[in-house]
This record gives structure tokens, sequence and C-alpha cells, in this order.
């Protein structure tokens, strides 16, 4: 007996190190969350996709970071500086590893950098392209110069451009460090099975751990956004994102499940062929005062409540509400049939305008495109719906092939990536074939200098000036909604639509 | 014979060239520019040269289709432009899901539609043959997606009996396997249990009319022996020929409903290369289908060869 007692004692005395961060990563819960797509390529070099950012935000931590009031806070750095308006200091957090347990130093953020930057393949070249060098002041400074002064530069270190890889696993894995990627993000990555689920495990070395009470998540792409429900319902999800604004009742009638709803980045819109092509020689491309008459002719409320239960917050603007860049003044536009049936008459073009709507191929846009469509008769236009598969509407839009075109913008956490690419002359989002040389200049200057409340004036000088063209017609700022297990707690909303892993806890 | 056999193995090999020519021009008609999609949000133009410049999407159609064909000929069919992962590797993790989707449904299809068959031929007329006849119509004209998504939330999310969607591997833990692709499979082998069991009904009671079942009633045996032993064995042969053709509608089915039950297989696996323009990974899947199917028809072919003496000679 005292030999069985001994043995079982040294067992356990050998046994319960290697045992112990195994029992605490059992302990904790795993997290599964349902998106609405499969990830691209888990390299934040290279990915593309907004479902590839969500695994991001538990695999690959950023410098910096945006919170719930888009304001700017320190994740691998400390802290920011700029030496002066070309020059920017950045203090790294020190003892940070990666999940291979190199370290995160000045030498990898360079690394990284120049990686973005330089990489064939690279998605995130065009972000940072102002970066003229990285120079490793300490281990933990790095100095960026700047080619010209860009005040949405610290920004994009908010995203993917700010992801920080490991240099060895990188070298290492080559073209293939999607396959098996090393950041220094809470989580790291343990397999992925395509179309199916991608798994990270804890990362225990995580430089703010006690923010991390997941052992795991479980990230599964499900397209269908009543067969994501379905699974939030069944308890074979935790979280689902983009919960359909039909779905909501039935969310929160659901006492097993809650939902949270918040403005997003992006915007819906209409773009309208000014100067792309023979398409553009429309009179609704050639005048403005037709242009005017068609947003005159539609009513974003009644669009939003018919088609979106009444979510959704309508816009004249790329900037949204939450953003310290919004321009206060540029309101949607009440809807008044009179003064667009004046328009058009003063205007003296043969009625009715015939329009062609692009829409993808999707129920809530193709119901949007016939709201547009019905209210817009009243006035005095002919809408034809043209329903695409959405790559089909892209291609067509990019080679100037469309009259006006249902299309949205994800958003971004600086005015500059809702407003310059679509709207500065010969940028490669601006399909309408938009230039007028206020507008770019206001949009470069903005870029010049970092003082918010000059940038909102000169953004606010672009929303308006932008309502009056109508290259754009801005309709609405989808919310995101997600919806989540009652026993899941701590998530905070932030309007880039990412799900943060640090600070949720699941009952079990 | 074997002069017989060479002739159809050379077949094979233009009709293959001719597949991969076919998928490879197809491709090139369907709108939508591959760089553009894999591009996402970030349309920086040197990053849109730069992807076309690595994929080879800058040269000319044919040199495209020769570099693709090459490598297929040295046994490499490329790899996924989306998540970079080599094309034979996709389709090896793929095709057993779907092999293992259809084999179910096709188990299911023949356990409900030739019993429903015998029965109503049997009970011609009555009550059991208009049931019988009434779920064979709605099995036949319920769309797959629907009767999908109405079994997830009644099964799923009222009863809570089984996991909604998903799929886990026989290997892994065969009862959770089964637990996930039941539902699919059921509603892929609904539609086939119809057919069969129309087919069944109409063979059975042509084959209850012959003589050999009458004399085989007359010699006394009982019913159920008749109708098993006799009638059926005769009736099966063309519900035989049938279920193997109704295969590959099954394999076109499994296209919709992997996509309701998000079961990672060949159907998801193609339907989302095509929405995101992953040519090598549509054509991959496309020429490895055609080989199996003309191997298939060759492996046929011989068999006829050996079953049937009088092709020898020729």
């Amino acid at each position: 007996m005292r030999h069985i007692l001994l043995v079982a004692t040294a067992t356990a005395a050998i046994l319960s190190p290697a045992m112990a961060p195994r029992a605490m990563a059992e302990e904790l819960p795993t997290l599964r969350i349902g998106l609405a797509d499969d990830a691209d390529l888990l390299d934040p070099t290279v990915a593309r996709t907004f479902v590839g950012r969500i695994v991001f935000a538990g695999l690959c931590d950023k410098l910096f970071d945006i919170n719930e009031k888009l304001e700017i806070v320190p994740q691998l750095a400390t802290g920011y500086e700029w030496a002066d308006s070309k020059t920017l200091i950045i203090n790294l957090r020190s003892g940070v590893t990666f999940h291979d347990g190199t370290p995160m130093d000045a030498a990898a953020v360079k690394y990284s950098l120049e990686r973005h930057l330089t990489m064939q393949g690279s998605s995130r070249r065009g972000e940072i392209a102002g970066m003229e060098r990285v120079e490793v002041v300490n281990p933990t400074t790095v100095r960026i110069v700047l080619k010209a002064p860009s005040a949405p530069f610290l920004s994009q270190l908010t995203d993917r451009a700010g992801m920080i890889v490991s240099p060895k696993a990188a070298e290492a894995a080559g073209k293939d460090f999607a396959l098996h990627p090393v950041c220094a993000g809470p989580f790291k990555f343990t397999e992925r099975v395509p179309q199916d689920r991608i798994v990270l495990d804890r990362f225990p070395g995580y430089w703010n751990a006690p923010a991390i009470q997941l052992g795991r998540i479980v990230y599964r792409p499900i397209p269908d956004s009543s067969v994501r429900l379905a699974n939030l319902q069944a308890g074979a999800l935790d979280m689902a994102e983009r919960i359909a604004p039909n779905d909501v009742e039935t969310v929160r009638k659901d006492p097993k499940l809650k939902i949270t709803m918040y403005d997003g980045l992006g915007y819906q819109s209409i773009n309208l062929n000014i100067a792309h092509g023979p398409r553009a020689q429309t009179p609704l491309g050639q005048d403005a005062r037709v242009r005017k008459a068609f947003e005159l002719s539609i009513d974003r409320e009644a669009l939003v409540q018919v088609v979106y239960n009444g979510m959704f917050t309508p816009v004249a603007q790329a900037v949204p509400p939450a953003s310290p860049f919004y321009a206060p003044d540029v309101k949607p536009r009440p809807r008044d049939v009179a003064e667009a049936k004046r328009l058009l008459k003063e205007a003296g073009v043969k009625l009715p305008v015939t329009v062609t709507l692009t829409v993808a191929n999707m129920p809530d846009t193709r119901q949007t495109g016939e709201v547009i469509q019905s209210m817009a008769t009243e006035a005095g236009f002919d809408v034809k719906i043209q329903s695409v598969e959405f790559a089909s509407g892209l291609d067509a839009a990019d080679r100037g092939d469309f009259e006006a075109y249902l299309v949205g913008w994800s958003g971004r956490a600086d005015a500059d990536g809702n407003l310059w690419n679509f709207l500065h002359t010969g940028a490669p989002l601006n399909y309408p074939g938009y230039s007028n040389k206020d507008v770019d200049t206001w949009l470069e200057q903005a870029r010049g200098v970092t003082d918010v409340a000059a940038r909102r004036a000169l953004y606010a000088k672009v929303a308006a000036q932008s309502a009056q063209d109508l290259s754009i017609m801005y309709l609405y700022i989808p919310k995101t909604i997600v919806g989540m297990s009652a026993k899941l707690a701590g998530f905070k909303p932030v309007p880039d639509g990412i799900l943060r892993p640090q600070g949720m806890t699941l009952q079990k | 014979m074997k002069s017989h056999l060479g002739t159809r193995i050379l077949q094979v090999v233009p009709t293959l060239l001719l597949v991969s020519i076919i998928v490879f021009g197809l491709q090139q008609l369907m709108p939508g520019d591959p760089a553009l999609v894999l591009a996402g949000e970030e349309r920086d133009p040197a990053v849109l040269a730069q992807i076309r410049a690595e994929l080879w999407l800058d040269r000319p159609l044919p040199v495209q289709y020769f570099h693709w064909i090459g490598n297929v000929l040295h046994g490499d069919l490329g790899f996924s432009w989306r998540i970079r992962q080599p094309v034979a590797q996709l389709v090896l993790e793929k095709l057993p899901v779907t092999l293992q989707l259809g084999l179910m449904a096709f188990v299911i299809a023949l356990s409900i539609g030739i019993p429903m068959g015998i029965l109503s031929a049997v009970k011609k007329n009555t009550f059991w043959d208009y049931v019988a006849n009434g779920v064979g119509l709605a099995g036949l004209s319920t769309p797959n997606f629907w009767l999908g998504i109405m079994l997830i939330l009644l099964v799923s999310v009222k009863l809570g009996w089984l996991p909604p969607s998903g799929y886990v591997s026989l290997f892994e833990d065969w009862r959770q396997s089964l637990a996930t692709t039941i539902m699919p499979a059921f509603v892929l082998g609904n539609a086939i249990a119809a057919v069969l069991m129309r087919h069944t009904r109409s063979a059975m009671l042509t084959a209850l009319e012959q003589d050999y079942v009458r004399t085989a009633r007359a010699k006394g045996l009982r019913e159920y022996i008749v109708v098993l032993r006799h009638a059926l064995r005769n009736a099966l042969v063309p519900v035989v020929t049938l279920g193997a053709l109704e295969l590959g509608t099954l394999l076109s089915g499994a296209v919709l409903t992997e996509q309701v039950f998000s079961i990672p297989g060949f159907g998801k696996l193609i339907v989302d290369a095509v929405f995101n323009r992953d040519y090598p990974v549509v054509q991959g899947v496309v020429l490895v289908t055609a080989t199996v199917y003309v191997a298939l028809n060759l492996l046929a072919d011989v068999l006829y060869v050996l079953i049937n003496p009088k092709l020898r000679s020729a």
C-alpha cells in the first residue's frame, strides 16, 4: 500500500508541472464564431478579406488599435511621437514574444513594415506607400521616415499594415507563411480546414494574458445568414457576425441569445457614372441637376425602413457620425418629388429619364434597387434594375460599364480611407470618373496636416462639394449586428466590426 | 480484344484534352476579372499588375493554357489563388467528404424508395398506394435547399437532436460524423428515393402480371416469397441501372446541399471557387471529375468485353 502511495505521489509530482498549463487551458472555454465568409490567406501582408481581419484579431497584434470611440490606442507600441511632420517615433512594449518564442522588438517591426511594403503580392503596399524608410533606434524604439507629411499614416498601423510577424518564421516559410502564420497575438494558429474551420489556441506567453479568458477560438465560415442564425440558436455557435436585420427580432425573443448592434465605418451608396467611358453619356451622367432630381426622388428613411426594418442610419456623406471628421452640416435631403420634377424640367431632358441601376444579386440589394425604382418613377425616372453576380458587377464598374451602381464600402477608421480612393482624380475606386480640382486639393491638404480641427474643416468642404456633384450618392451606414449566446460577456463593440477576443468571457 | 481496348484507351486522351480546353475556355467567358476579385477592397493598380503577372493573367490565353496543361501533365494541378493550397491536396481532402455524403444518401434513397415502391405496387390503388405516391411526389417537388433549412430549424433548433451544420470525419469520431451527415444525406437522398420509388412501382406492377408470378402463386408459395423472390428480383434490374445513373444526380445535388449545411465537400469547393474566380481550383476539380467519369466508362467497356464474348472478336 505504501508503495502504491509513493508511486502515486511521485507520479503526481513528476506530472504536475507538465499538467498544470494543460489543465488551465482545458478549464478555459472554447469560443465558436460563425463568419459570413471563409477567410483568404492568413498572412497580414497579403490578406484581403474582411473576415480575415476578424481572424487576425485573435492571431496578430498590431502596433496600434482603435477603441469604441475611434481613438488610436497603443497595442504592441506603448506610444508615439511626431519628431517632425515626416518623422514618426514609435516606442515598443518590451518583453513581448511571438508565438515561436522569438522576441518582438524594433528589428521585427522594421522587418514586418518592410515586408508589407516590398513583398511581391503585398496588399499593404498601397496603405503605407508613403513610408520612405524604417530605422531601428534601439530594441524598443523605431523611427519611421515618410516621403511626405501624412496624417492618416498612423491609422494604417491600426489595421493589417500594423501587424508584426515573426521574422524567423516568415523567413523560414517564405510564400507559405499564410499556411502557418506566427504573430504576437493572444492566440496561436493551430489548424485550418478550408471552408470548414480555423482553429486558434490560447498563447500562454501573450503580453496581455490576463485579458484572455478563452482557451480556444474556432472560426466557422457559414455564408447563409439564416443557417448561421440557426447554428447560433441551436447552440452550435457562441457568436455570429452579420445577423440579417430581419432576424434581429428572432434573436431578441430568444432568451438564450442576445444581440449587439452598432454603426459601422462604411456606407452603402449609388455610384453614378459621370465621366468613365461612353456609358457616362446619359442625362444622369452629364447634368448635375438630373442627379440632384434623382436624389430628391429617394426617401432614405423609407428605404431603410422597408429593406432593413429601419435599423440603419441614413447619411449623405462618406464619413460616419462617430468620426471626428464627420460634417454635421451635410445632411440627407428630405424627399421632394415636386422639386425633383422642377429640376428635370429645368434640365430640359426627355421624360422619363431611363437609368440602368446595377445591383449585386443578393436579396437585400435587389430589394433596395426595387424601392429606389418605385420611388424614382414618381419623379419621372424609369429605373431598370440589372442584377449581376458580385464579381461581375465589380468588373463592369472597373471598366466603366455602368450608369448607376449600388455598391458599398466597409469603411476605414480615418476619413481619408473613405474619401481619397473614391473622390480623388484617377483613384483606383473612383468608378464614376469624378474629377474636381478643389476636392483633390482639399484631400491632399488634409493628408498633410495632423491638426484634427484643420482636417475636419477640409473634409467638411469635400463632403459639401461631393454632395453637390453627386458622383456618389450616399444612402445609409449599415450597422454591425452581432448575435451571441447570453452566456458570453465582455464583448466590446468597435465600429470597424472586428470581433476582438480581449475581455470576452464565456460561461460554461 | 486487345485492339478494341487499345482504341478505347487512345480515345480517352483526346476526350480529356477536349475537356481541359472546354473548362479553360468556359472560364474565360465568365465575366469578372480574377485579379480584381483577388485584390479585394485594397485596389492598388501596382498590386493588380503584380497579381496578374504572378498568375500569368497578363499573358495570351494559349500561353496560359499550355502553362497550365503542361503542369497538369507533370502531375501538378497548381495551387488555389485564394488560399495558396495545392489543388490536388484540396481535391483529396474534399472528395471523401462528398463520397461519404453521397453513399449515405444513396443508402437512404434505396431504403426508402424500394420498399415504398413494392408497397404501392402490391397494394395498388389502396390507401397505402396513395400515401406512397404522395410522399414520392413531395420528394420530387421539394427543393433541396428549402427542405434543408426546414430540417435545420426543426431538428436542430427546435428539437436540438442533431448539429445544424458542419462536418466531422468518420475517422475522427464516427458517431459525430454520422450526426453531422445524416440530415444532408436525407435531403440529398429524398429526391432520388422518389425517383426510385416510382420506377420500382411500375417495374413491380409489370413483374406481378407475368406468367412466372402466376405460376409461383399457383405452386402455393407464400405471397411475400412471390413478391420478394420472384417479382422483385426481376423488377430490380432496370431499377439498379437507373440507380447507378442517379449517382451522377447525387453528386450535382451535393453542390446545393453542401452549401446549406456548410459541409466542406467537393460541391462547396467548386461553388466557392467559381464565386471567387479561383480558376486553378475550378479547372482542377472539373478535370478530376471528368477523368473519373471517363475512367469509369472505360472500365465499363472492359467489363462488357469480358462478359460478352461476342465483342472479343471485334
